[in-house]
């Protein structure tokens, strides 16, 4: 009992932070007039889970810590009375203390109690493994593949047919009905690692290997997380965002990213410039002859909040920053600087901008 | 051998032209000289390396900093890593091991004199390779020169797709040639301990030193060995078209974690069983009683030397292994909390009941003990899988094994350094000095690493050149800086102390500690031949036995 009650206080605590945090952060977008992308949880502590695997974490990790602390509590208190009552009084006639050499039941006591220890926590831990691990996957389990790239992220929703970038939108799970979302985890380069963690553990991205992890998010909101193994000089602006919408508000979302893109005749100019460049190696826009897959879907651009996975916000100017001079943003990521007259660039903005 | 004759040398030694003992020390096979030239060639990359965590340190001092490039910084932490393990660890104790095991089992020398002067200049060599690396290669996409791949160099990073130029051949050379030394020295450390012990000391009778020492070695020719055929299958790789780690043709990335964390984990304890050494021979002489349980204290060494094979895998919960294979490294690393903490209540149980001398060298054992407490118990929490899928690869991982490295093995450093630095120059290091240097050194440390656990708590990764701001993490890392120089201003006025004492210092004499073991029976420094007639030991404590004839130990041995 008690113990829930602590967690509802945990769990108002939070929210008045949370709350706190989204008026501080709707008045800074005020005073700055820009469109911040509002972000519910900007701390991504461990100890604050919306999603099942990490709350068993969390649950698991409370236990060990509780056993830690009181094995660290006996044995520095063990420690700090040694070394207080046996120091060497001044004034103490020189003699030697009485030589003690080792005592056959004290080593035998503090050899067994340790392997107690060891042996609960190895139970508790394993249950929590093979809960996590074995999970089985229920039928209406959402199905992503992430693939890991230098340095963003590919999201392909193969029952949906959709895919995207760096931003991940996934349901909210009703405990009911549960609609987990399973990732098969894959890599094109070098190995990554996938973690949210308020959602679950990280789960490396190996290449020439598959992978699997889960996540059951029991809040709505934007969780962040970012690449959690060292893949290469950009791996510190890998970063992730995970967002959990309701069941409805995913289905808009999906709906919205099966759309090929819309042609803007307008921007005919953008899109030539598009279309006749290197930018077609790389990106696919839906429904154009851009079809390249080595950098992220752009089909629907403007619906992400950020770009360069997560270095920058999607905003015109950082568009054509990021374009003129990818180094300014990301020092050795694998975009190259384009090279386009300020004319060019500015036609080609203004196309990017109308992929929404 | 008498003072008179120490003059002499001492008045030759002046007047010889520096050259000629320049060329004296470059050649020499004296165990002791060997084991100098290791300590100093540590503390001179433990300056430099020093100086890589620093440059970290200052770059993630607040968001969006840009005191270094991403590349700059990538090589920064990966040299810091390599160096701190491979040449400045390593090395400081190996030379404590040459200087030391030879005099506490009353030996003239090490067993392979020839192959210990090798061994030293093949590490040497290494180090001097890593560091060419700087002006001779080229790391990811040609942008850098000193490797930048992590100092786990995981596959495929270092293949020729991802590392085009020579930096990974300097990183894999570097520690293949190192290894090789590391190598020789512990045959020379196992042949010495088993063959070279002085009439009367069974191996019953060894000091602690000298079964940790022995345990060490065994580790390092277990550990260091499959270290070498991965770096030997790398460069095929690389050079001759093989394809073990090239994920593209069909090779395992998994591959290589599996052999380097083979040689990983154990290298851990290659590194902290030394430490323990120190540990068990300081904390007996300050606490004024012999070590609590010795056959006790042998066996849990051995104990962790074997388990410590089998736990290399809690270093890669994350890559997806099977249920059972988590579980099973789970178990298997729990396991070795157990001998661990025997030392712990051993030490405890040595202290306990004695006359505790709040000496230099005692207060960074007492920090040690406490330290490694925490560092244990935050790698049971490291250990428990589900909790780890969490905290690998973030900066808990980083304060955890930094307070296991310098918490627990640093400071057990410095207190052998106190301790034995007068027997090795014949005078004290400057009383004063050192307690700054502890006080300063303790602050320090605690005010970054106990920290440290706190931004990997809220989500922040390791190896990452910057951060965004408003995730909870500046003001920590902030304080982690601060922390970081002054354990920097520590370390500095620990050199000073080295420094001024050597030529300042009061005089030590032969046993200045009131100790026990066989290296304080002679001179201080010892001289060349280390015994002038080899001594006959009767029990562990030969100089307590000489001490007190009406109560020696030899009675209950």
């Amino acid at each position: 009992m008690a113990k829930n009650y602590a967690g509802k206080w945990g769990a108002v605590t939070g929210r008045v932070i949370g709350v706190l945090v989204i008026v501080a952060g709707i008045l800074l977008a005020a005073g700055l007039c820009t469109a911040a992308p509002r972000v519910d949880n900007p701390v991504p502590s461990i100890f604050e889970p919306h999603s099942t695997p990490a709350d068993s974490i969390v649950h698991l990790s409370h236990f060990v810590l509780a056993i830690t602390a009181l094995i660290f509590l006996v044995v520095a208190s063990l420690l700090t009375y040694a070394v207080v009552k046996f120091r060497n009084k001044a004034g103490d006639p020189q003699r030697e203390p009485a030589q003690v050499y080792g005592s056959t039941q004290i080593e035998l006591a503090w050899t067994v109690i340790p392997i107690l220890i060891v042996v609960v926590l190895f139970l508790a831990t394993a249950r929590v493994i093979h809960a996590i691990q074995d999970a089985p996957k229920p039928v209406a389990a959402l199905e992503v593949t992430a693939i890991g790239h230098q340095f963003w992220w590919e999201f392909r929703y193969p029952a949906l047919g959709l895919v995207t970038a760096n931003e991940l939108h996934i349901p909210v799970s009703d405990p009911d009905h549960p609609t987990p979302t399973f990732l098969k985890l894959l890599s094109a380069d070098t190995d990554h690692s996938f973690w949210v963690p308020q959602l679950a553990g990280k789960t490396d991205l190996i290449p020439n290997r598959v992978n699997e992890m889960w996540m059951d998010p029991h809040s709505t909101g934007i969780f962040l997380g970012q690449c959690a193994q060292y893949c290469g000089t950009q791996h510190a602006k890998m970063l992730l965002r995970v967002t959990v919408e309701s069941p409805e508000a995913f289905q808009v979302w999906v709906n919205s990213q099966k759309q090929p893109a819309i042609q803007d005749e307008k921007e005919t100019a953008g899109k030539r410039v598009f279309e006749t460049t290197a930018c077609v190696n790389c990106h696919e826009v839906g429904g154009t002859n851009a079809t390249g897959r080595f950098g992220p879907d752009l089909t629907h651009l403007m619906s992400r909040s950020t770009i360069a996975a997560g270095a920058a916000e999607n905003t015109k100017e950082n568009l054509r920053l990021w374009i003129q001079n990818p180094d300014a943003i990301k020092p050795g990521s694998l975009m190259p600087a384009m090279q386009l007259t300020d004319a060019d660039l500015d036609a080609l903005v203004r196309y990017l901008e109308t992929l929404q | 051998m008498s003072s008179d004759a120490m003059a002499i040398q001492t008045a030759e030694a002046a007047d010889r032209p520096w050259l000629e003992t320049l060329h004296e020390w470059v050649t020499t096979v004296d165990h002791k000289r060997l084991g100098i030239l290791y300590v100093l060639y540590a503390l001179f990359f433990l300056v430099v390396a020093g100086i890589e965590a620093t440059i970290i340190r200052i770059q993630l001092m607040r968001p969006h900093n840009d005191f270094v490039s991403p590349q700059v910084f990538n090589r920064m932490f990966t040299m810091h890593g390599t160096t701190m393990i491979f040449f400045v660890v390593m090395p400081v104790l190996f030379g404590f091991a040459n200087y030391l095991v030879p005099l506490v089992i009353g030996a003239r020398d090490m067993a392979f004199p020839r192959l210990n002067a090798f061994s030293f200049w093949l590490t040497a060599f290494g180090g001097i390779l890593l560091y060419f690396s700087f002006v001779g290669g080229f790391g990811l996409y040609g942008a850098g020169n000193a490797p930048d791949t992590g100092w786990w160099a995981y596959a495929p990073l270092t293949s020729r797709a991802f590392s085009p130029g020579h930096s990974t051949d300097y990183w894999t050379i570097a520690l293949l040639v190192s290894g090789f030394g590391s190598i020789g020295t512990s045959i020379n450390i196992i042949a010495t301990i088993l063959c070279m012990r002085c009439p009367g000391m069974k191996l019953s009778r060894m000091p602690l030193l000298a079964w940790l020492y022995l345990t060490m070695a065994g580790l390092v020719i277990l550990s260091i060995s499959p270290l070498t055929a991965a770096q030997m299958m790398l460069s095929i790789d690389r050079y001759l078209g093989a394809h073990f780690f090239d994920t593209q043709a069909g090779g395992s990335a998994a591959l290589w974690m599996h052999f380097f964390w083979i040689f990983g984990h154990p290298e851990v304890y290659v590194l902290v069983i030394p430490a323990f050494a120190f540990v068990s021979e300081i904390i007996p002489v300050f606490s004024r009683k012999p070590i609590f349980g010795y056959p006790v204290m042998v066996g849990a060494t051995l104990c962790i030397g074997f388990v410590s094979m089998s736990v290399w895998a809690h270093h890669m919960y994350t890559i997806g292994m099977s249920s059972y294979s988590n579980s099973f490294f789970v178990f298997t690393t729990m396991v070795i909390a157990v001998p661990t903490g025997i030392k712990i209540f051993n030490w405890l149980g040595t202290m306990w009941g004695g006359k505790i001398r709040f000496e230099t060298p005692m207060l960074f054992c007492i920090g040690f003990l406490f330290q490694f407490l925490i560092a244990g118990l935050t790698g049971i929490m490291l250990g428990a899988a589900p909790f780890n899928w969490q905290l690998s690869g973030s900066y808990f991982v980083i304060a955890h094994f930094h307070y296991v490295i310098v918490g627990g093995i640093l400071f057990a450093l410095f207190a052998a350094f106190y301790y034995w630095f007068p027997k090795v120059t014949g005078r004290m290091l400057n009383d004063s000095l050192g307690k700054l240097h502890f006080w300063l050194f303790l602050i320090g440390f605690h005010m970054t690493f106990d920290v440290m656990h706190i931004p990997g708590i809220l989500g922040m990764p390791r190896r990452i050149y910057t951060y965004e701001s408003g995730r909870g993490w500046d003001t920590l890392n902030l304080i982690i800086t601060i922390g970081t120089f002054i354990q920097g201003i520590a370390v500095l006025v620990f050199v000073a102390n080295l420094i001024f004492s050597y030529f300042k210092g009061p005089r030590a004499g032969n046993d200045p500690w009131d100790a026990w073991t066989l290296e304080w029976s002679i001179n201080s420094p010892p001289p060349e031949y280390n015994f002038a007639s080899i001594p006959t030991v009767a029990s562990r404590r030969p100089l307590w036995d000489l001490k007190h004839p009406e109560d020696p130990d030899s009675r209950y041995d």
